[in-house]
């Protein structure tokens, strides 16, 4: 056998003559990636390739992060056959397709990308891993990042949304991902070939050819981080409604507190509003302004976080604002879209409640909830009747009727033990503010910010309540420092850091040292 | 029934001599059983070899043509000892499984197949698991052919080599009486090429000639003396006739390069990666031409003493190129030389490293120090200066680290295993932590984030037993897990009867969903569907009673997930003696799905009335504490940031992948968690009553509704 192999009848500079033209697809399990991989592997045979294409899928194909390799090369007149690469070599990769943003700055990562030859073509949506989603905080990925790393590490960027594109158009993510790659003109065919290895391979064809459009035009796209969604389109405005009560609080709000405030003042007021009553957003907003001597200068971010977390506080999460939640007409209107149920088809809503005695005795009237509190033996027999999961098919009038009529409780909710313990609560943990406040206003700030931390219904609401508490507790011990603050502020992430409250208590200990 | 339909599959296995094959590589291997006149073929299935199994399952009528006789094994174990048919008959047969998991259920079997040795060709087709994408130990198969004296071919991954190495396979096993292991990597299972195709051939001695006129020969049986026979045999007659055959048929290959006075050794199954290796230096063409002489051995047990001197004589250095260890070919060659006097030196571990898969970066720096100290003057100037082959990450690259998550294998949407770990998740609250030993299949996702329980895996179906030493007076009692699969495959007796002999305390808790799941969904004696060539719907909670067990509970839905609670507290707090078994049963989503949705679709084009079910979150209920995600862990139940500007934290979310299994309802109310979760039932053509009944709904409802909502105070 002769050393080298000389092509005949070759032009050697033209793409995949002389040295294979490789790809790489980084997707999870689940995303069609070897539907993806056919298509480029027939799409290649049709150009007179020679296509290789290999996967390591096992138990990868649950869920998990996985990577298809394809290899083509163009077909030799004397037809020997090319001996081609099961795996792609770091900085040898011509293509690399992410079905997701995370699956492209995990190709970054293992050097697939590179800046002299390397197309990179990501899907810019995120599929939350588990680690992402099990944070009590937020512990969402900064998508910055890829994108930073894909403007050093690549030849060309190509980002869209492609998940959105193949919702829009009936198909599979594949198929966009199929169309973005002739988008890019990444591969030396012409954009028939890659309808006609469509057309080939089989599935879904009519759908996959509306995608497959949809991927070629989105190439267009810019590929930079989406837009944030806009606080500013949920928020309501502080402007008068034409209601002349609400109007006058508006009014007051406009006249007392800074104008950088007003977002948030507005998005309190009308939640408490909703929350309540007219009587309600009144209080708010003498809640707020008892920040207001405390404001050094033109800073407003004691005052929002005062707007913010005030108005969260009040709207506490009870029985009542559930039940009037779940009934709302605009609500049934959101369920509607979010199945995305068409016209003619009906849709039937159920809930899974778990109402405890806790919640039964927190809507009863005052004196007699602290009565039966204080009767354990009791209250366990009745929790007995009431502890247990129901489901409420709110959809029918049967079942609408009690959880409306619940709703129209709220006229009585001033009355409620629940609402004794959550202004108790409140105004400890105001008072404790306006303590730090007098000295130190950014510990005022972070103090109110730690009311982040009560969330969730039963169980986990107590061990948010009881994470706050700590954290309150040792916020307060820690005033004296110029840096309590950010300590504070450290306490804070520590506690949603995990869900048993470990971290937060490792890092009281610190605090203790200090 | 397997995960996916292989119709186009077995079309291609009828393909006729002179016809271009282009599919996957295993497939290339099963349709080249069928061209070698293959009289059976057994297997259990895994990654990498599952293909082969469900292709054959699929392909009964061309099998019948062929008068094949295919089976699925209970186990390697029963695979190996299928082989022994062609002990006394001039038959062929071929099992397949995944190595070495499989190799090591299988070794009493082979032990004994290899001893006797064998008359017709017997090759054990092992799909070698080891590297990016393993689901099990990192061992190498090869210590098996050494210890058993069975031949191991590796042939260069491409698809002709493959199907020829399985067309000598079956002649080397025939001239050397002795069986044959063809050992074949993950990406070369799943390679896609193509090759030129032979008619298919019926096996000339069927089974049933051999069951008409049976034979004997009790030499050929493992028992002293004839065993210590066979011992002597092996080296006197089998290894020679082996060698000569290897040699004659020019099994392995030499290609010859200009650079003379260096060499490659390498195994064949990793001829690509080193030869792109050498591309990549400007040594070697993508067509097969190479500057530096290679020896590629297709057949790496045994080594064939006369070609390695011949290729390393006169050489100053070779780099041999083993991957996994111990290196016993390194080993070998290097006594092979000394012996024959030559002084070539031998590089290999050192300047690759021992242990690990050989990626093409692994090679690539391997092959420079070899050059570079060998045959600097080969290197290209640009490289030959340079101690890293490849460059370092920029620092935006690297700052990736802190934002790319891990994503390993998880659940997937709609698990019926999710609501088992979700109730032990809630159990654990109750009664604190528990001693779990897990065991080989999907559930073993359960030792990951968001469940992190398990603590030990021993094997597959070896579960209970590798908790039978808990087996004392205690305050806690151990949970063993084990799949339906692991359960036929050995852990009714080595869990089951193992621990109802010894009188265990502990819990059982058998996975049963209805398929053999992490191998790609084949049936197994308990599977509930209907199968043309197999016996099913045999009820695993029979088997349990059956040898002995008294404390059994079925669960029929595993996503009632309050029942799942309170039956392993009960199992975990009983007085009775004994195993405590739960049999939770439900069926794999995955092929749940694949099986009824395009039933639901054609139903509903067809206009008949149908419900889809899935599930929601209400946003503004939910508070962003996550406690439902961290007692799931479903891809469809994901979070997304809040446009309430009073909320921090993301909301939880149900995109519509959902299938609407009611894990998540399940688990907010069983956990007491919160309200924010729904279930819409979705009605595709409803009815003139469903239409009537829901007017009247509206109105009703509708009235309410707008009566209040003309109260609220609604911001601009």
């Amino acid at each position: 056998m002769n050393a080298m192999t000389p092509i005949r009848d070759g032009d050697e500079t033209e793409a995949g003559v002389a040295e294979p033209i490789t790809v790489a697809v980084l997707a999870m399990g689940g995303q069609g990636g070897s539907v993806l991989v056919d298509w480029i592997v027939a799409l290649a045979e049709s150009q007179g390739f020679v296509a290789q294409s290999t996967s390591v899928p096992g138990v990868a194909q649950r869920t998990g992060a996985t990577i298809y390799y394809v290899e083509m090369i163009k077909e030799r007149p004397d037809g020997r056959d090319p001996v081609l690469a099961l795996m792609a070599t770091p900085g040898k990769v011509d293509i690399v397709i992410g079905a997701e943003l995370m699956e492209a700055g995990r190709a970054m990562q293992r050097g697939l990308v590179s800046p002299d030859r390397t197309t990179l073509i990501a899907s810019s949506h995120r599929s939350y891993a588990v680690a992402e989603k099990i944070a009590p905080g937020d512990g969402i990925a900064d998508d910055n990042k890829v994108y930073t790393a894909a403007q050093v590490a690549a030849k060309r960027f190509v980002a869209f949304d492609m998940e959105a594109l193949a919702e829009r158009t009936g198909s599979a993510i594949s198929a966009v991902m199929f169309g973005a790659l002739a988008g890019a003109d990444a591969l030396p065919f012409p954009r028939e070939s890659y309808e006609a290895a469509i057309r080939k391979v089989g599935v879904g064809v009519k759908a996959s050819l509306r995608a497959f459009a949809a991927g070629v035009d989105g190439v267009a796209n810019p590929a930079e981080p989406p837009p944030k969604p806009n606080m500013g389109e949920a928020s309501p405005k502080l402007e008068p409604i034409g209601d002349a009560q609400v109007d006058a609080l508006i009014m007051r709000a406009r006249s007392e507190f800074p104008a950088e405030a007003h977002a948030m003042l507005a998005a309190g007021l009308s939640r408490v509003i909703d929350f309540q009553d007219v009587d309600y957003g009144r209080e708010y907003l003498d809640m707020v302004a008892t920040f207001l001597p405390f404001q050094r200068g033109d800073d407003v971010i004691l005052i929002r976080a005062a707007a913010k977390y005030i108005a969260g506080a009040m709207a506490y999460d009870d029985v009542i604002r559930v039940a009037d939640l779940k009934t709302r007409a605009s609500r049934f209107k959101r369920v509607r879209a979010e199945v995305i149920a068409a016209p003619d088809q009906l849709v039937a809503v159920t809930e899974f409640m778990h109402p405890r005695i806790e919640e039964v005795i927190g809507t009863l009237p005052t004196r007699l909830g602290l009565w039966l509190e204080t009767r354990p033996r009791l209250l366990r027999a009745l929790d007995r009747v009431v502890n247990r999961g129901r489901r409420v098919r709110t959809t029918t009038v049967h079942w609408f009727l009690p959880l409306y009529l619940l709703a129209g409780l709220r006229r009585f909710r001033r009355g409620t033990l629940r609402h004794r313990h959550e202004v108790a609560h409140r105004e400890a943990w105001l008072e404790a503010a306006r303590t730090a406040a007098v000295s130190d206003p950014a510990l005022a700030t972070a103090i109110i910010e730690l009311r982040r931390l009560v969330k969730g219904y039963s169980d986990t609401h107590a061990r948010g309540l009881s994470k706050f508490d700590k954290a309150l507790a040792a916020a307060m011990r820690l005033r004296t420092r110029h840096d309590a603050a950010d300590w504070v502020r450290r306490l804070r992430d520590a506690a949603l850091a995990d869900e048993d409250g470990k971290t937060l208590d490792g890092a009281i200990a610190t605090v203790a040292t200090l | 029934m397997a995960e996916r339909s292989f119709a186009k599959e077995v079309a291609d296995l009828r393909l006729g001599a002179g016809e271009e094959f282009r599919g996957e590589g295993i497939l290339a291997i099963t349709k080249a059983l069928l061209q070698s006149g293959v009289g059976y073929v057994g297997g259990y299935q895994g990654a990498p070899i599952s293909h082969l199994m469900d292709v054959l399952s699929d392909a009964q009528e061309v099998l019948a043509e062929l008068g094949v006789h295919f089976e699925t094994s209970a186990s390697e174990a029963a695979a190996g000892a299928m082989l022994s048919a062609s002990v006394m008959y001039p038959i062929r047969g071929a099992v397949t499984w995944k190595s070495t998991a499989g190799t090591n259920v299988a070794a009493d079997a082979l032990a004994n197949l290899a001893s006797g040795g064998v008359k017709g060709g017997a090759l054990i087709i092992i799909g070698e698991d080891y590297g990016e994408g393993s689901s099990i130990m990192q061992e190498r198969s090869h210590a098996f052919a050494m210890k058993s004296q069975i031949w191991l071919l590796d042939p260069r991954p491409n698809l002709e080599s493959m199907v020829k190495a399985v067309e000598d396979g079956f002649e080397l096993s025939e001239a050397s009486n002795t069986p044959v292991m063809l050992e074949v990597r993950i990406r070369a299972c799943h390679v896609h090429g193509r090759f030129i195709a032979k008619d298919n051939k019926p096996a000339p001695f069927t089974l049933a000639q051999a069951l008409e006129n049976p034979q004997r020969d009790t030499n050929r049986i493992v028992l002293p003396p004839a065993a210590f026979a066979q011992e002597k045999e092996k080296i006197a007659h089998r290894l020679p006739a082996a060698i000569e055959f290897i040699k004659r048929r020019r099994l392995n290959e030499t290609f010859d390069g200009e650079l003379g006075d260096i060499g490659i050794v390498l195994q064949g199954g990793l001829y690509n990666g080193v030869m792109r290796s050498l591309q990549q230096i400007g040594l070697a063409d993508v067509w097969g031409g190479t500057r530096v002489p290679l020896y590629v051995m297709n057949v790496t047990h045994p080594l064939i003493d006369s070609e390695l001197t011949a290729f390393c004589a006169g050489k100053s250095a070779v780099l041999m190129v083993e991957e996994g260890q111990p290196e016993f070919i390194e080993t070998a060659l290097h006594a092979i030389l000394r012996k024959a006097g030559i002084s070539t030196k031998i590089y290999g571990k050192g300047v690759l490293p021992v242990a690990g898969e050989y990626t093409a970066e692994v090679v690539s720096a391997g092959l420079h120090a070899f050059l570079a100290a060998e045959k600097p003057e080969a290197l290209p100037e640009h490289i030959r200066g340079r101690n890293e082959p490849v460059q370092p990450l920029a620092d935006e690259i690297k700052a990736l680290a802190s934002v790319v998550p891990p994503r390993p294998p998880g659940f997937c949407t709609g698990c019926p295993e999710r609501p088992i770990f979700a109730a032990m998740k809630l159990v654990e609250q109750e009664l604190g932590p528990h001693h779990v030993s897990a065991d080989i299949g999907c559930h073993l996702f359960s030792i990951l984030p968001p469940f992190n329980i398990g603590t030990t895996t021993m094997g597959y179906g070896l579960g209970p037993a590798s908790a039978s030493a808990f087996n004392v007076k205690a305050g806690k009692r151990p949970i063993a897990m084990i799949g339906d699969g692991g359960f036929w495959h050995n852990g009714l007796a080595s869990g089951v009867g193992n621990a109802v002999f010894n009188q265990h305390d502990g819990v059982i808790m058998v996975v049963d969903n209805y398929y053999s799941s992490a191998t790609g969904g084949q049936d197994v004696l308990s599977s509930r569907a209907d199968n043309r060539s197999r016996s099913t719907k045999h009820p695993i909670t029979k088997a349990v009673k059956g040898v002995g067990a008294t404390w059994v509970r079925q669960i029929d839905r595993t996503y009632d997930v309050a029942k799942m609670r309170d039956t392993l507290k009960e199992a975990l707090t009983t007085q009775e003696k004994g195993p405590k078994i739960i049999v939770a049963s439900s069926e794999c989503m995955l092929n749940k799905q694949r099986r009824v949705k395009p039933l639901f679709n054609s139903a509903v084009k067809a206009g008949r009335r149908m419900v889809r079910e899935r599930f929601g979150v209400d946003e503004d209920v939910c508070t962003g504490d996550h406690a439902c995600i961290r007692l799931s862990g479903c891809p469809s139940l994901s979070v997304k940031r809040s446009a309430d500007p009073l909320k921090d934290d993301p909301v939880a979310a149900v995109d519509n992948s959902c299938v609407g299994c009611g894990n998540c309802g399940e688990v907010a109310e069983a956990a007491v968690l919160c309200p924010s979760f729904y279930r819409a039932d979705i009605i595709h053509n409803p009815t003139a009553f469903d239409r009537g009944l829901s007017r009247i709904r509206e109105a009703v409802i509708g009235f309410l509704q707008r009566r209040r909502d003309r109260r609220r105070v609604v911001f601009s």
